[in-house]
């Protein structure tokens, strides 16, 4: 059955009709077409699919779509800010944050959820913002220095 | 050129703006109009002959558009890379639970899966056979009838007389090792797109394929089409590590076997437990050192016993084995040495490529014996290697004399050494820890859940957290060595405006290839790198050089980049001097202009480019790169293994909790010589990955089989680390002279993997004053001694 549902979306206001047992991560990727989020595990434990609900990093692949009725969505693909790279997406280039990327939209996400409550984050902070999100390329050590140097310091 | 413009500097990834805005498009972001999936049936069984399949349920039901099984192979229906023994769709037996009978293809996955059930398949069970120690027994279960036995393959290696060493011993020391099953933990799960093209032109291929080259020989063999018809393009990779080579080329041979049924793409797609349950695996081995020693420290002899577990399949047993059978008594010089390296079938989830590459498991044993020794004659981890590690000169186990490269082995070591201040941090460590063993021993000697403790074995809370240092170096084969054929192929075609197409038939996997490659090509032509435009993969275009595997991409490639360039180069430097009057040698790139020196004339690049399409000269080329030779006696195990070879040194500091077993890490300090640095920061990222899994491979990783079914199918029970997993990683290069490649830059990727669960042991044993023999070191390793697993397969609620 479907569900009539209207959220903000990366900024924009959307009305869509959905299958209420879809999960919110089948959403984004098949009916928005915002593949930028990505399916690692399906259980919650890789972080692939991670995206912001209302200022908090959640697994969307943990979500029903019906959800996020009424709510802020924010995915990767809103990241750009007028059309340029904002300052987390050019450090995470800068500092060699990225080799295969499969995990970069979902580790952005989550440090970006840390950032817009602590904009001055500790290393350790960082460490356990993005904790849930898997990184096999990696080690994650240029990772955590590109969200280091994409806050205010 | 001793100079460089661009190698070494800090360069931008190729593909970075893509992944850092979400728009890079891998296997799974793909559809096309009228797209079909694929969905696998499976029998609940490990080894069975598979008496009937019965569709009757599911064959009208209008979710089914095709069921593809292997009657609808055209050509071959089984394959791997060096034994044809795996079959695309099992038809006469189940030798591993992955197997899969049949495929279900529709419009809707979702439909599949729940469909996929009520395929119903008769057959009768065999024995499992799952100890690869017992797969020679006579008795043993035969997992593939048409071979004499379960053997894949034996490699020897007799140099000197090794009874005739121990007899001159003062020590001997025995001991058996042993590792697990490792999952590779690409963050990305197989998959792959087949598009029928019809008739004339075949099939292409989409998808997260390590080695496009290899998948379209085996669609090809499949299909039994002509390699032209089949056209493998690489989707953007979600990181491989070596499990997206054979697991690729048999998902996309079931796709285009289905695409051509149906008329339509196909595509499969793999969630974590499918991929899990269907991918090969890193080999367990099993280990037995027997090692002789002098007072002196001097090692005598050496006899190695490994079994390496093969699984259901061979897959690339035999490579892997091979470098083990070569490096298995690592960095250090040894007059006799008798190796026996097997691989047998099991089974167990078969066992194949994965980063390191037969590498880390006899280092997890041979670096330990090594500190054992130093232990046993009251010497330092430092001065057993100083004794016996490779120089320039030193002859390997294989008899190959290392005199064409500079051996840095003691360079390495002794940095590593320095930056941690180890000698000193060690010896403290041995002494403030030798109570330790006492407290451990007591778990060990438990039944368990019988912990009752008397009062003298209490640990004081400060007296809980123990410090340990840990050491491990290696040398490493770079490239196939005797493996294989080792050439390559790079395509670079310059514009006349200046830019350029550049394509190695080597693949990006994510580590970073596209980018060094166009620095090698940049560097020569005295481009900046934004003038290269890497094309995607694509087995119409750039030759087949071989897999990307091996840590053989800059070097090989680097090789091949650097010839195409070269060529180009002199082409232009031919056409620019004959039209200005001047020497050649008074040519120079740089900054995307051309000048000579003696005319003082510069243009730019662009218009060099038009002033040697005016001279008729081609400014499209092949590149070609082919190794040096390298030799094998198959009898003796003796040769020139590897044309040349990398050092790595690796120190761990951990901080055990004894009374958890729990080890933290806090520090890896990382050195090694990989030749030249062509791309800084992609190395940096070859390291601190590559030390990740190495320390994940000591401590948290492993699959673990019951009865040949795995118990970890997903990333809760297989626990890759996490962020909050090592404290810090500090890599440190020192860039070794060579000749081969691209200015001597040589392999990297697999020698940051294989120091990391050896140096944690020996931290471990530092920390404990105890030594662990089996990977990995978990906690209950390290409190009982033992592995504890559950006694069923059941997970969480289910």
């Amino acid at each position: 059955m479907k569900k009539h549902i209207k959220f903000l979306l990366n900024g924009r206001e959307m009305a869509c009709e959905v299958e209420q047992n879809k999960r919110l991560l089948d959403f984004l990727r098949e009916d928005l077409q915002l593949t930028g989020t990505k399916e690692g595990c399906s259980v919650g434990e890789c972080g692939a699919c991670t995206i912001i609900v209302d200022k908090l990093a959640v697994n969307s692949c943990l979500m029903l779509a019906v959800q996020v009725d009424g709510a802020e969505v924010m995915t990767v693909e809103g990241l750009m800010e007028n059309g340029e790279l904002s300052k987390m997406q050019q450090q995470f280039i800068d500092k060699g944050a990225i080799q295969c990327g499969f995990c970069t939209p979902g580790m952005m996400m989550s440090a970006y959820a840390l950032i817009m409550h602590n904009p001055d984050p500790s290393v350790e902070e960082i460490k356990t913002a993005i904790a849930g999100n898997l990184c096999r390329c990696t080690g994650y050590k240029q990772i955590i220095e590109a969200v280091s140097c994409s806050c205010g310091k | 050129m001793k100079k460089f413009n661009v190698v070494g500097k800090p360069v931008t990834r190729q593909d970075a703006y893509e992944k850092a805005t979400g728009t890079a498009l891998y296997a799974d972001d793909y559809t096309f109009p009228g797209m079909l999936y694929g969905v696998m049936v499976r029998v609940p069984a490990s080894h069975a002959i598979i008496d009937r399949i019965d569709y009757s349920a599911v064959a009208g039901n209008p979710a089914v558009t095709a069921i593809v099984d292997h009657n609808d192979i055209p050509a071959q229906k089984k394959v791997g890379p060096i034994k044809q023994d795996q079959p695309i769709f099992s038809w006469e037996k189940i030798v591993t639970p992955g197997d899969v009978v049949a495929m279900l293809v529709g419009q809707n996955e979702t439909e599949l899966l729940q469909l996929r059930d009520k395929v119903s398949v008769e057959f009768t069970a065999l024995p499992v056979l799952t100890d690869p120690l017992k797969s020679m027994d006579p008795d043993a279960p035969r997992i593939h009838p048409q071979y004499e036995n379960n053997a894949i393959v034996h490699y020897p290696l007799r140099k000197g007389d090794p009874e005739k060493g121990f007899a001159e011993s003062d020590y001997i020391i025995e001991q058996t090792y042993t590792t697990q099953f490792i999952e590779h933990g690409y963050i990305e799960p197989e998959a792959v797109i087949a598009i029928p093209l019809g008739k004339a032109k075949g099939v292409k291929i989409l998808g997260s394929i390590q080695n496009p080259h290899t998948t379209r020989k085996v669609v090809a063999l499949v299909l039994g089409l002509p390699l032209t018809k089949v056209r493998v393009v690489q989707a953007e990779m979600g990181g491989s590590f070596g499990g997206k080579d054979d697991q690729m080329n048999i998902l996309s041979a079931r796709a285009a076997v289905a695409a051509v049924k149906t008329n339509r793409p196909v595509k499969i797609r793999f969630n974590r437990e499918e991929s899990i349950l269907e991918s090969y695996k890193r080999h367990p081995y099993h280990m037995h050192y027997k090692v002789g020693f002098t007072n002196e420290g001097k090692l005598k002899s050496m006899r190695i016993h490994i079994t390496a577990d093969g699984g259901a399949y061979a897959s690339m047993s035999p490579f892997v084995t091979w470098r083990t059978v070569v490096q298995a008594t690592g960095p250090y010089e040894v007059e006799n040495v008798f190796t026996d390296v097997h691989a047998v079938y099991t089974n167990n989830p078969y066992t194949g490529a994965m980063r390191g590459f037969g590498s880390p498991q006899p280092i997890f044993a041979q670096e330990q014996i090594m500190d054992e020794i130093a232990l046993k004659l009251g010497m330092s981890p430092l001065q057993i290697r100083e004794i016996n590690g490779f120089k320039t000169g030193s002859v390997t186990a294989s008899g190959q004399k290392l005199d064409n490269h500079e051996v840095n082995l003691s360079t390495v070591i002794n940095k590593a050494v320095e930056e941690t201040n180890f000698v000193e941090k060690w010896q403290k460590n041995q002494k403030d820890n030798a109570d330790v063993a006492k407290q451990l021993n007591f778990a060990n000697d438990s039944e368990a859940n019988q912990f009752i403790l008397t009062k003298d074995q209490l640990i004081a809370p400060d007296k809980t957290w123990r410090k340990g240092i840990g050491l491990a170096a290696s040398y490493r084969g770079c490239s196939l060595g005797a493996e294989g054929i080792d050439v390559t192929s790079a395509y670079l075609s310059v514009q006349l405006d200046g830019s350029a197409y550049l394509l190695c038939g080597l693949a990006e996997n994510g580590q970073g290839l596209r980018t060094t490659f166009c620095i090698v090509a940049a560097e020569i032509l005295g481009l900046t790198v934004d003038k290269i435009f890497y094309l995607e993969q694509d087995t119409a275009i750039a030759p087949d050089s071989g897999p990307t595997v091996a840590s053989r991409s800059t070097l090989m490639g680097g090789g091949a980049v650097r010839n195409a360039a070269e060529t180009i180069r002199e082409r232009m430097v031919r056409s620019v001097a004959d039209e200005w009057k001047v020497s050649a040698d008074s040519i120079t790139f740089a900054n995307n202009t051309v000048s000579s020196s003696e005319n003082n004339k510069s243009v730019t690049f662009a218009d060099a480019c038009g002033i040697t399409y005016k001279h008729k000269e081609n400014l499209a080329t092949i590149g070609f790169y082919q190794a040096p030779e390298v030799s094998w006696e198959e009898e003796t195990g003796q040769g020139s293994a590897y044309f040349t070879y990398v050092y790595g040194c690796q120190i761990a500091e951990i901080t055990v909790n004894i009374a958890t077993g729990q080890v933290y890490v806090e520090k890896v300090t990382a050195v090694h010589d990989p030749g030249t640095v062509l791309n800084l920061q992609g190395a940096l990222g070859q390291v601190y990955g590559g030390v990740t899994q190495g320390v994940g491979y000591g401590i948290w990783e492993e699959i673990s089989v019951h009865n040949g079914k795995i118990r970890e199918m997903n990333l809760d029970q297989y626990l890759l680390p996490t962020s909050k997993e090592i404290d810090d990683i500090t890599a440190i290069f020192i860039e070794g002279k060579d000749e081969h490649g691209a200015w001597g830059a040589k392999s990297l990727g697999e020698p940051t993997l294989e120091l990391g669960a050896a140096a944690v042991a020996n931290a471990i044993q530092n920390a404990t004053g105890t030594r662990f023999y089996h990977n990995p070191i978990n906690l209950e390793e390290i409190l009982l001694n033992r592995k504890l697993y559950p006694e069923d397969l059941k997970r969480g609620s289910l």
